[in-house]
């Protein structure tokens, strides 16, 4: 399941600046723990201690915000693109 | 590969009276609510040309969060365009043009000048930039460019004699 992931330059510190990086799993959650594995910190950016996305961070796949798709138990395909965009927000 | 935005940070933000002028019309349209936008700018070129008024998704007087799925299309038009957002601005309703709390805490984009604009006074609106990286703070001064002769409904900082202010002190 290979996938390519979006990195927003606020993420890039762990991805040694790379802005698109390879990674593979059936669902996001796996996808993020592959990541993680030469990524470190990655997962920790975008999951929560508790296990779900943060709040203020967007991802989608492909077109769709995974929040309507099923949050981190959404399921990837070969191909499928994934990008991490950081929430514009404030007070 | 896009290098580290952090390295190439100005000290000032260079944007056309015009520019600033839309921003502020965008603020006072939607007042009390926030409003909230991008003016995108050529890669690497610290210039912002392309104004992006975005939906506030929280249609809130108090809060603004950019719509995800526009946010998604406008970033990926960027992208294509070999654009990066240049000013992320949104407006202050009731308060001064300083980043709140929330503000500083959600500020994702490390290489934006971070423009606020208070709509608090009825006649004239507030405009100031800032950086903020990693939770710190930076005021930046403003230089217009562009048609002076332009009716400028606005000031910049605190100072409306003067278009440059120096904010060293200011904290």
């Amino acid at each position: 399941m290979a996938v390519e992931v979006r990195i927003p330059t606020i993420l890039r510190t762990h991805t040694s600046g790379e802005k698109i990086v390879q990674g593979s799993g059936d669902t996001l959650q796996a996808l993020f723990t592959d990541l993680d594995s030469r990524h470190n910190g990655l997962a920790g950016r975008v999951i929560t201690a508790e296990g779900g996305l943060h709040r203020f961070v967007n991802v989608y796949v492909n077109d769709e915000d995974v929040r309507f798709t099923g949050g981190l138990g959404t399921t990837l395909k070969d191909g499928d693109s994934v990008t991490i965009l950081p929430a514009v927000a404030g007070g | 590969m896009t290098g580290n935005k952090a390295g190439r940070l100005s000290d000032v933000l260079r944007i056309d009276r015009a520019l600033v002028a839309a921003m502020v019309a965008h603020a006072r349209r939607d007042h009390p609510d926030e409003a909230c936008g991008v003016i995108a700018g050529p890669a690497g070129s610290d210039a912002p040309l392309r104004h992006i008024e975005m939906i506030n998704a929280e249609r809130s007087p108090t809060f603004y969060r950019f719509d995800a799925s526009e946010q998604l299309a406008v970033w990926r038009e960027m992208d294509d365009r070999d654009e990066e957002p240049v000013v992320i601005y949104h407006s202050h309703t009731a308060t001064e043009a300083y980043p709140s709390r929330t503000d500083v805490k959600f500020a994702g984009e490390p290489g934006a000048h971070y423009v606020l604009v208070s709509t608090r006074a009825e006649e004239t609106a507030d405009v100031r930039s800032f950086r903020i990286v990693d939770g710190e703070i930076t005021e930046e001064p403003i230089e217009l460019t562009g048609d002076e002769l332009a009716v400028q409904t606005y000031k910049i900082g605190h100072t409306p004699t003067s278009i440059v202010y120096d904010c060293a002190d200011r904290h």
